[in-house]
């Protein structure tokens, strides 16, 4: 039988602000344990939430960002459950009225574009830390995560693979950076991921039994744990089980999804309205406020980027795949507007390779885009070979010169020759050395043509104008 | 000196017939000889009261006086104050010394009130008699036989005996208002969100607001031009223009008209509440009030919805209490869950589990849109009620309280019968309307009874001055327990 995977993905995105949703402690991420955790992070007796505005400013600016609707009013309401680095024994979060409702993210997988449709995005707070190693049979608790904004974002079920959940992930990814709600950073678990997994005879409408995977923190093993769960649930299938409905936890070690609870044990949360906290209203007039922050948006890029530039697809996303590329790459092509593919490759190859290497981020590039644009031009005109510009490029990477492109050409000496009556002279010069494979190209031999270039570059130390040449020297070959 | 009133305290201040360290002494000491009969103290700490009472001589000294300022007020146990024991009545909260102060405590502090001691209450607010206090039932200086009502129990008790000239305390379901009737007192619950719930150890946090507990309205009034006003730190808390709660005191009575609903007067209330409440009644009928009988038709319901929403409320409200971060932790156990189990298990009291059990049977998969759902519903039919009644009369009068002070141990078997004592009371917390109750008279066994009354919203100082006219032509509020021994 043919199996179809139906996925589905909630991604919680830590929302960049300097205090917590509802408290004024700081939320910078490896303080010491506790002590980022005032009153109110550790449910002292008596003490109420009060909402931070710029957590609520993000929601909205994500619900915008993704053609959702903004629910106003929107409700906080608490999920019950007893954990102790969850402090008040509920979590705030939003339940049956969500601040964002609806949307949807476009992604592209093996050149095809896709439409997943969001479910809902509401805020909530995260909870504490639990650390059970270095305690000897206790365990610690470290609060200063606890109160921290999340804008829990979940899709529709409407990703078939799990390259699309991967591209959903990514594209999501980008979008919060982009707009400056989240940072993005997977290792400290500003984005977390948690899937939820089902199969069924492909063709079929009814959706399958479904188990949500958790603890996905890079992309690699969201896919890794997507395909390793499809296979079980379809082998249990072809054996002639069934699946159970279920909550379970990706080991990356062993590659594989393991039993964390079951439907019978899934909590009762007890949702209900919060009554510490009024129902959110958002004006009209706050939603144009944000409106008019927006920047504009990675996919409307990428398109202006196609018609433009004439980039092709794939380059358009890889320079949008962040903001900072993306302006890096604006800052250079908006110098040399004629070369903007010269531009993209230089960027997706040279600098990215280079930043990657060192671990630098585009932000602190040691090139800037006006530098770049510097040398780029001296390719374009002749003045350097592609092979010299990498010199050059590494020379400024060092910082060389101020960085400034002409000044190490100059310096190097890396000026080609592109004056025709100097290549013509030289020219004759090889000709007259090597009369031998003069004979043999003209009795037929093509690899002698090649071999004279290669005396003609030679002689002028690689500078000579490789495509001038080619063509003056097939003239006098000719004669 | 007990029986005076803030004002005349104030004046004996300012014009330094006494210091406010005299003063506190003075009253240190009648807690000393009364409460270890009454109970109506968990904590009494003389250093720090003392300490309170010097800053407010310097303020005196220096020519910052406010109505307030040196004046001991007694503060319920669910307040929590720096330095200070906050058990909240509870076990759970034994060893809990509070490392902040709630708003109203910080707003005492800053007019220079004194800190006279932290009141006995039914544990977490639950209660209608005292008799759920971890630390033993409070007595009623009436009659040491009886209870002086709940939860704040301990506030009442200390005004009536006079221990304090005033007290704070809270009102979930009449907590303020039944215990100020049955000892004799006046007290007020304002309209939802004027008093700063921030530090106020939450019940159910939809229906909980603090309030002021005294001898007179007039009393009451100068305490509430204390304890309300807007609070960021509580997103209840209501932004509204400061008023001075006393300003309409002295106006005349007028052409108040008076609302009886016909069902606070149907069966239920026994005869000698009844006549007392009429006797009242008849009593503003000669300051040129009139009556008119008015409906509230769902009030009936109010004491289903309440044990629906408070519970539902409180078993949130309750789970930060789990042995993990302060507070009492049992002290054996295998493992976490063993470990929240016991410590709940032994730190909490009957009547917290209870309800506890209750709320959150009524918040499950299942039970939700029944109970919950259905209760949010019909609490938006009694406030309406209200709302249609406002239409026909200025205020709402009635008895706080069924029948006067009940024995001690006489319903604490019998939840159902206890809960009954909030008849008249909760509809006003569920419709987040003002209400008080004043002395007027005395009833069976020469117990007081109160008379209950509900405004419509904000109308705090409009009540105030109906109390307040009601009490320069009575005089059950300046009645004290005759037992009392002579300062």
């Amino acid at each position: 039988m043919q199996w179809e995977i139906v996925i589905g993905l909630e991604v919680h995105a830590q929302l960049s602000t300097r205090s917590k949703i509802f408290s004024g402690a700081s939320t910078a991420y490896g303080a010491q344990p506790n002590t980022q955790a005032c009153g109110i992070d550790i449910a002292l007796p008596g003490v109420l939430p009060v909402l931070n505005y710029s957590a609520v400013e993000r929601a909205i600016k994500f619900g915008l960002a993704v053609g959702a609707t903004i629910n106003s009013p929107s409700v906080f309401a608490r999920k019950n459950y007893f954990y102790p680095d969850l402090p008040k024994g509920y979590q705030i979060s939003q339940f049956e009225l969500p601040v964002v409702q609806g949307g949807s993210i476009r992604i592209q997988v093996e050149n095809a574009e896709k439409t997943i449709r969001l479910t809902r995005a509401h805020l909530e707070e995260d909870a504490g830390k639990s650390l059970h190693e270095d305690f000897h049979g206790m365990s610690g608790i470290d609060l200063n995560r606890a109160g921290t904004p999340l804008l829990e974002i979940v899709s529709e079920p409407d990703m078939r693979s799990s390259a699309e959940a991967a591209a959903y992930a990514k594209a999501l990814h980008t979008l919060v950076r982009w707009i400056g709600i989240c940072d993005g950073n997977m290792q400290e678990g500003s984005f977390r991921c948690d899937a939820n997994v089902s199969v069924r005879p492909r063709g079929t409408e009814k959706l399958g039994t479904r188990c949500e995977i958790k603890n996905l923190n890079s992309f690699r093993f969201l896919e890794k744990a997507i395909d390793f769960e499809a296979r079980r649930q379809i082998e249990i299938l072809e054996d002639g089980g069934s699946i159970r409905q279920e909550t379970r936890l990706y080991d990356a070690n062993r590659d594989e999804t393991r039993t964390m609870r079951s439907k019978e044990e899934a909590h009762d949360y007890r949702y209900f309205p919060d009554p510490d906290l009024l129902p959110l209203s958002i004006s009209k007039e706050w939603i144009e406020q944000v409106k008019a922050m927006l920047p504009e948006l990675p996919e409307a890029r990428r398109n202006r980027y196609i018609e433009d530039f004439g980039l092709s697809s794939y380059d358009a996303s890889v320079l949008t795949a962040t903001r900072e590329i993306a302006d890096y790459f604006e800052n250079t092509v908006k110098q040399l507007s004629a070369q903007a593919k010269l531009c993209a490759n230089w960027i997706m190859g040279e600098v990215s390779g280079r930043l990657n290497k060192e671990n630098i981020e585009i932000t602190h590039c040691p090139v800037s885009p006006a530098q770049l644009a510097a040398l780029l031009a001296r390719i374009s005109d002749g003045t350097i070979s592609g092979k010299s510009a990498k010199d050059v490029f590494d020379s400024m990477w060092q910082g060389e010169q101020g960085g400034d492109a002409d000044a190490i050409i100059t310096a190097k000496g890396l000026k080609q020759i592109s004056d025709d009556n100097e290549i013509e002279k030289l020219i004759d010069e090889v000709l007259a050395a090597h009369p031998q494979q003069v004979a043999d190209y003209r009795s037929g031999k093509e690899k002698a043509f090649n071999s004279l270039v290669g005396q003609v570059m030679k002689a002028t130390k690689g500078k000579a104008n490789p495509a001038q040449v080619n063509t003056i020297l097939k003239q006098k070959l000719l004669k | 000196m007990l029986n005076a009133s803030l004002k005349q305290l104030a004046a004996q201040l300012l014009e330094k017939k006494i210091s406010s360290v005299e003063l506190t002494e003075v009253f240190l000491k009648h807690i000393r000889s009364l409460n270890p009969e009454l109970n109506a103290f968990i904590t009494i700490n003389e250093e720090m009261s003392l300490a309170q009472a010097q800053v407010a001589d310097k303020m005196i000294a220096s020519g910052q006086m406010h109505p307030l300022t040196g004046i001991p007020v007694a503060q319920k146990d669910i307040f929590c104050a720096k330095g200070w024991l906050t058990t909240c009545g509870s076990k759970m909260l034994s060893n809990f010394i509070s490392p902040y102060d709630a708003t109203i405590i910080e707003r005492f502090n800053q007019v220079g009130a004194v800190n006279i001691g932290k009141t006995n209450m039914d544990e977490f607010a639950m209660g209608s008699s005292n008799e759920t206090s971890y630390y033993g039932p409070v007595k009623n200086p009436w009659d040491p036989l009886a209870v002086p009502g709940g939860s704040s129990g301990g506030s009442a008790c200390a005004v009536a005996a006079r221990m304090a000239p005033a007290a704070t305390a809270t009102d979930t379901g009449g907590s303020i208002r039944q215990p100020a009737a049955l000892c004799g007192i006046s007290g007020i619950k304002p309209t939802y969100g004027l008093v700063s719930r921030y530090g106020m150890i939450a019940f159910a946090s939809s229906l909980d607001q603090g309030g002021p507990m005294a001898k007179s309205a007039e009393d009451l009034a100068l305490l509430l031009n204390v304890m309300t006003g807007f609070d960021a730190r509580d997103s209840t808390s209501l932004q509204r223009e400061p008023e001075d709660y006393a300003r309409d005191l002295d106006k005349p009575v007028g052409q108040l008209r008076i609302g009886l609903p016909k069902e606070y007067f149907a069966q239920g209330v026994s005869p000698d509440v009844a006549s007392a409440v009429e006797a009242a009644i008849a009593e503003f009928r000669k300051l040129g009030a009139t009556t008119v009988e008015i409906s509230l038709p769902n009030t009936r319901l109010s004491i289903p919805v309440y044990y629906v929403l408070a519970p539902a409320e409180a078993s949130s409200n309750l789970s930060r209490f789990d042995g993990v971060r302060y507070g009492y932790r049992a002290s054996d156990y295998a493992d976490l869950e063993d470990m929240y189990k016991k410590t709940r298990a032994q730190g909490f009291g009957a009547e917290v589990k209870r309800r506890i059990l209750i709320g959150t049977y009524v918040l499950s998969h299942g039970y939700y849109d029944a109970y919950y759902l259905q209760a949010q519903k019909l609490r938006r039919l009694i406030a309406s009620d209200f709302t249609e009644a406002f239409k026909q009369c200025d205020v709402i009068m009635g008895p706080t309280s069924p029948a006067v002070a009940f024995n001690l141990g006489e319903k604490s078997g019998d939840p159902l019968q206890m809960y009954l004592s909030d008849i008249y009371t909760s509809a006003a917390n569920l419709a987040g309307l003002p209400a008080m109750s004043i002395p007027a008279g005395f009833g069976d066994k020469n117990r007081p009874v109160g008379l209950h009354m509900v405004g419509n919203y904000f109308r705090e100082a409009q009540m105030l001055n109906i109390a307040h006219q009601y009490q320069q032509v009575t005089d059950w509020h300046a009645r004290a327990p005759a037992r009392l021994p002579e300062a």
